[in-house]
């Protein structure tokens, strides 16, 4: 318990400081309305699991997401947002729409990835069923592949409006 | 009069208690955290969202969120936080307190069985099994505290223990603060009894009986176990610091005093609940037993201590 | 008044049972309900009236020969008139709907069974009170063999009622003839005022304890409770569980309080230690017992082992000269006793009702009777709330006045009240603790959620008469629990009429102890939950967005549907229990795995089976009925059919007899 208590005292605080507010990425009336508080539930669609691995340095202590007011949930009915990685494949495809509906209004869907944006690599794939976009409904878009923490924050806030 | 001036406390406060602790948290973490106004955010934002109706679920299931918030108000309003003179007469008895919350519990668990998921039936099983190993310990350490104050009236009790502060530091009152601490913790579902904040359903015990719950009645769930905690963490203070608490008929001057002292008491222990949390992981499921029969043992001997060291 | 009531009320069952014997098929049940119901009424109107201080007492030599019939009504007695008449009639007009298919012994012992029960409390000497109470074991032994054609269960369970309900008997009345041999007469008041030596006064209290605490369910007596019960029919459980074992409550505190007078405080620490027993392990079976009614009977044992406790409590109390915590734990038994009959019944037919709707006891197969039978399901949510010792339930008032009682004596009772008391507050504390986990179990898995089986899916809502007899019983709880200071007068006459001193508790809307502090108001609490309620309401409606409920699906994590096997299950729902309690319950479980013929590692089949016995009775009865067996066989051997052998057993016996005469003269 000492030793936790010395190296808390020791590394301090990680996270860096907080960059610039960015443009709003969502639908204004959608933020608006969520004011400051956004409940993600985090689909994993088909990815590869890179997106995974920079989702969760964006909640990180170095980058802290949670800071600007999102947060990972456990429930679809607790969230506000989709967070959805990878293409949609066709195991997957049920139940990301399943996902979608159980989501209370209103509700917001990220795409995050060059997949989930677009198949990237995997367009055309015998296994996918498509695009995030060509299932459920997407309001904000994150490329890369992976996209980097930093980008996920800043659409993140754009959605939280922080 | 108090009793309101309680409720509007705990309404108000009960959520920025919980922002507070994520905010410790946060920062023994090395994090910047989201804040303490966050969950009232988040609260607000719930009460706009679309409730939902999950296929099966009928009244049981939309009562008891209401049922849950409303024990955690009638609580607030009973309990001696602020004022020693009973603020609900004819309520405010430790047992009639506990018996309230413990209703809560079981609305919710009942909203948890109604879903008819694995997940819910599964976390009202847990709620209820701790539940029903809780109650022995609080109710014997009730007993070791009103053998002083000759009664199980709250105000009574607070009231003795106010007239003489230093008393805490008999044993007696020691052991049953260190049962009633550990109590708290399990009623209140925090670490190591249940994580919070953890994703992991087969962990969870009071989230697993949520995760059907959406908008409004989510709204209602997380104020009231944020309600619940200030609730029996004032009840903590009252009982065994009972410094700058009004006495019967004073002024809104002492009044004022004692709602500064209560949120600064509350406030401390918010935090080293919470500092806590950060130097312990969760029990297992079947390590908890064992964790609440050593409380009882200490209350058995706060009991015991009360007879024998007058 | 109080005669004539209770006399109407004997004189109707008797019409009524002759009545059903020769009414026509068509409006037998009609008949028998109607008139026992009457009946019960003129027994509250009799109890009532004895209670508020028409005493009444008569003596019949004529009718019994030797002795004559001797009754006596006083407040005590009439409490559990009372008490007795109010099951009657939610019972007798539940019967009307629900036992249209029994046969006319049924429905004429029933008013009978309901005539003994009421002449129990009345009687007021040995001799009557054995006649009454063995006709009460006779009827109710008739009832519970009922359906003794379509199930082999019900003979067993009878076979085991009817030892246990006569060794019982044979206890009591080994105990009271002693005390009439003793004091030379066999009437109450000779009893009363008999002068025992202390040997004999301990026999006669041993004795008569362990009678009464076999028809009170108490651990280790209980064993015919949890079978009886789920065999009997409901109604006639009902009346068993919150009328018949009240009995053995009134014989005890008649017998050790009023007759005896006190006596010494162990024997009070034994009968509280075995009303602590009772509670824990009543409730404990109750919490992992997934049988609707056979949980039900282990919840008797349970809230008898309460009352016990006061009782023993109340009596330890008044020979350590704390009048005023004796009356007060009086009290509160006596509230619980009330209460108890209240929600027990309830409980008891809306199972019953449950039964008829569905054919299966088994909580792992019900579920979703929330939309198909309504009405039962709220009058369940009632009872279970009553029993589950919450506020606004009735149990808590009574179980609140009961922890008083305890937490009050420390500073007055000595060593043993200390170690006591704290232990005492400890087990109720633990098994109110387990009720509320038990009735959760049974409401929200035999309740709520979807159908577990096809039975619970073709459910239909019983009819109208089953549902009143039941709404009379949750009526009779909501006062109770939120006005239980209309019982109080009565209560505080029976208290007094076997403990000196002051009334314990007073007040209207509260509930003021006298003696020491505490105060509490039901009433108050279910007002203030109400407005606290309407507050959150109007909050919402304030902040809230007024967007429309939706319906959903399930969150099924996206996978296929929810099919009702991925439900919890009683038996599953009380895991994490039986699992901590692992040691006291000792639950047998074997897995038996089939691997496939090529080889050992492919499984083909595997069965995993469960079940939870009652351990008292493994441990406690098994060896004793081996014995007896074991017995019976080797004594096979002395019959062996020849009658020179047998002449010559009555020879010797013959002079074994006249040698020991021959000695002891």
């Amino acid at each position: 318990m000492a030793s936790l208590w010395r190296k808390i005292k020791k590394t301090g605080r990680v996270a860096e400081p907080a960059p610039g507010r960015p443009e709003s990425a969502g639908p204004a009336d959608k933020v608006g309305e969520l004011a400051g508080s956004v409940q993600i539930r985090h689909v994993d669609a088909g990815s590869c699991n890179g997106c995974e691995v920079e989702i969760a340095s964006a909640f990180g202590p170095v980058y802290d997401a949670e800071r600007y007011g999102a947060r990972l949930v456990a429930s679809p009915r607790h969230a506000d947002a989709l967070v959805v990685t990878g293409p949609v494949t066709r195991n997957m495809e049920m139940a990301l729409r399943r996902t979608y509906e159980a989501v209370p209004e209103p509700r917001l869907v990220v795409a995050v990835g060059d997949c989930a944006r677009n198949c990237g690599v995997f367009a055309g794939a015998y296994g996918v069923a498509g695009a995030v976009s060509d299932v459920v409904p997407v309001d904000a878009e994150v490329p890369g592949c992976p996209p980097r923490p930093e980008v996920i924050v800043a659409a993140l806030r754009g959605l939280t409006g922080r | 009069m108090t009793a309101l001036i309680q409720v509007i406390l705990v309404v108000a406060g009960a959520p920025l208690l919980v922002g507070m602790m994520r905010q410790i948290r946060a920062r023994l973490e090395g994090r910047a955290g989201a804040g303490m106004g966050q969950p009232w955010r988040d609260l607000r934002k719930l009460a706009r969202k679309q409730p939902i109706a999950p296929e099966g679920t009928g009244w049981v299931f939309r009562l008891a969120p209401l049922l849950l918030a409303a024990t955690a108000v009638v609580a607030a309003a009973a309990v001696p936080l602020v004022a020693t003179d009973a603020p609900l007469d004819g309520v405010s008895d430790l047992f009639a307190v506990v018996a309230l919350l413990a209703l809560g519990s079981v609305a919710l668990a009942l909203g948890g069985l109604d879903t008819g998921t694995a997940f819910g039936g599964m976390g009202a099983s847990r709620e209820v099994t701790i539940l029903a190993l809780v109650e022995p310990t609080i109710l014997v350490s009730v007993f070791a505290l009103s053998v002083r104050a000759g009664s199980t009236n709250l105000a009574a009790i607070v009231g003795s223990v106010a007239e003489n502060p230093w008393a805490v530091l008999s044993p007696v009152s020691l052991l049953a603060a260190a049962a009633l601490a550990i109590v708290t913790i399990a009623e209140t579902g925090r670490i190591p009894v249940d994580n919070p904040s953890t994703h992991l359903e087969l962990t969870m015990i009071h989230e697993a009986m949520v995760l059907e719950y959406a908008g409004p009645d989510l709204a209602l769930i997380e104020w009231a176990s944020a309600a619940r905690l200030s609730v029996l963490l004032g009840l903590l203070a009252s009982l065994f610091t009972p410094w700058g608490i009004a006495g019967a008929d004073v002024g809104p001057l002492a009044l004022l005093v004692a709602c500064l002292a209560l949120v600064v008491k509350v406030a401390v222990l918010g935090a080293l609940l919470a500092a806590g949390e950060v130097f312990m992981a969760k029990l297992r499921l079947f390590r908890v037993p064992e964790l609440l029969a050593g409380s009882f043992l200490m209350a058995l001997l706060a009991v015991a201590a009360s007879f024998f060291l007058p | 008044m109080t005669g004539s009531l209770l006399a109407t009320a004997s004189g109707l069952c008797v019409v009524t049972a002759a009545a059903a014997l020769f009414v026509p098929d068509r409006i037998r049940a009609l008949v028998a309900g109607l008139g026992t119901a009457a009946a019960g009424g003129f027994g509250v109107a009799a109890g009532v009236a004895a209670a508020l201080g028409g005493r009444w007492s008569v003596w019949l030599p004529e009718l019994l020969p030797l002795a004559g019939v001797r009754l006596s009504l006083d407040a005590l007695g009439g409490v559990f008139v009372a008490v007795t008449g109010g099951v009657a009639v939610c019972t007798a007009l539940y019967a009307i709907g629900y036992a249209r298919e029994h046969g006319r012994v049924v429905h004429g012992v029933l008013p009978l069974f309901v005539a003994s029960l009421l002449l129990v409390p009345a009687a007021a000497s040995v001799s009557t009170l054995l006649v009454a109470w063995e006709l009460m074991a006779l009827t109710s032994l008739l009832l519970v063999l009922a359906e003794h054609a379509h199930r082999p269960e019900v003979g067993k369970a009878g076979v085991w009622y009817a030892v246990m309900t006569h060794l019982g008997f044979a206890a009591v009345l080994a105990g009271l003839a002693l005390f009439a041999a003793h004091a030379g007469g066999e009437s109450f008041d000779q009893l009363r005022a008999a002068q025992l030596p202390p040997a004999a006064r301990n026999v006669v209290f041993l004795a008569t304890l362990i009678g009464f605490a076999s028809k009170a369910g108490i651990v280790p007596l209980h064993v015919w409770l949890p079978r009886a019960h789920p065999e009997a029919p409901s109604h006639v459980s009902a009346l068993m569980s919150a009328a018949m074992v009240n009995m053995g409550v009134y014989g005890i505190v008649r017998v050790g309080l009023d007759l005896l007078g006190g006596g010494a405080p162990w024997w009070w620490l034994v009968t509280l230690a075995a009303g602590a027993l009772s509670a824990l392990y009543g409730i404990l079976q109750a919490a992992v017992s997934s049988d609707m009614k056979r949980l039900l009977g282990y919840s008797t044992t349970e809230n008898m082992g309460l009352v016990l406790l006061g009782v023993g409590a109340a009596g330890f109390f008044a020979v350590s000269a704390t009048p005023v915590l004796a009356a007060l734990a009086l009290t509160a038994a006596l509230l619980h006793v009330v209460n108890h009959a209240g929600f027990k019944t309830l409980l008891f037919l809306a199972a019953g009702s449950v039964l008829r709707a569905t054919g299966v006891r088994d909580l792992d197969a019900l579920g979703g009777l929330r939309t198909r039978m309504p009405s039962t399901t709220v009058l369940f949510a009632v009872g279970a709330l009553c029993a589950s010792a919450l506020p606004p339930g009735n149990a808590f008032v009574s179980e609140w006045l009961l922890l008083q009682s305890l937490i009050h004596a420390l500073p007055a009772s000595g060593v043993a009240g200390a170690v006591t008391m704290p232990l005492a507050v400890g087990v109720i504390a633990l098994s109110a603790g387990l009720a509320v986990a038990t009735f959760v179990k049974a409401f929200g898995v035999g309740f709520l959620a979807r159908p577990r089986g096809g039975q619970a899916e073709r459910a239909t809502e019983s009819p109208a008469t089953m549902v009143s007899g039941m709404a009379v019983a949750a009526l009779c709880c909501a006062v109770l629990a939120l006005a239980p200071t209309v019982v109080l007068p009565a209560l505080t006459a029976a208290v007094s009429a076997v403990l000196a001193g002051p009334p314990a508790v007073s007040g209207q809307v509260r509930l003021q102890l006298n003696g020491v502090i505490g105060t509490i108001s039901p009433l108050l609490i279910a007002i203030a939950l109400g407005a606290a309620v309407a507050l959150l309401l109007g909050a919402l409606r304030l902040v809230a967005n007024q967007r429309a409920r939706r319906r959903a699906r399930l969150w099924d994590c996206g996978a296929g549907p929810m099919t009702p096997r991925m439900e919890y299950t009683a038996t599953s729902f009380a895991e994490p229990l039986q699992r901590v309690f692992d040691d006291v319950l000792a639950p047998e479980s074997d897995v038996d795995v089939t691997p496939v013929k090529e080889s050992a590692y492919l499984v083909e089949r595997v069965r995993f089976q469960s079940r939870i016995p009652d351990r008292i009775e493994h441990r406690l009865y098994r060896p004793v009925l081996a014995a007896t067996a074991a017995l019976g066989r080797s004594a096979r051997k002395l019959a062996n059919g020849s009658v020179h052998h047998y002449l010559a057993y009555g020879f010797a016996a013959l002079t074994g007899a006249l040698i020991i005469l021959a000695v002891l003269r």
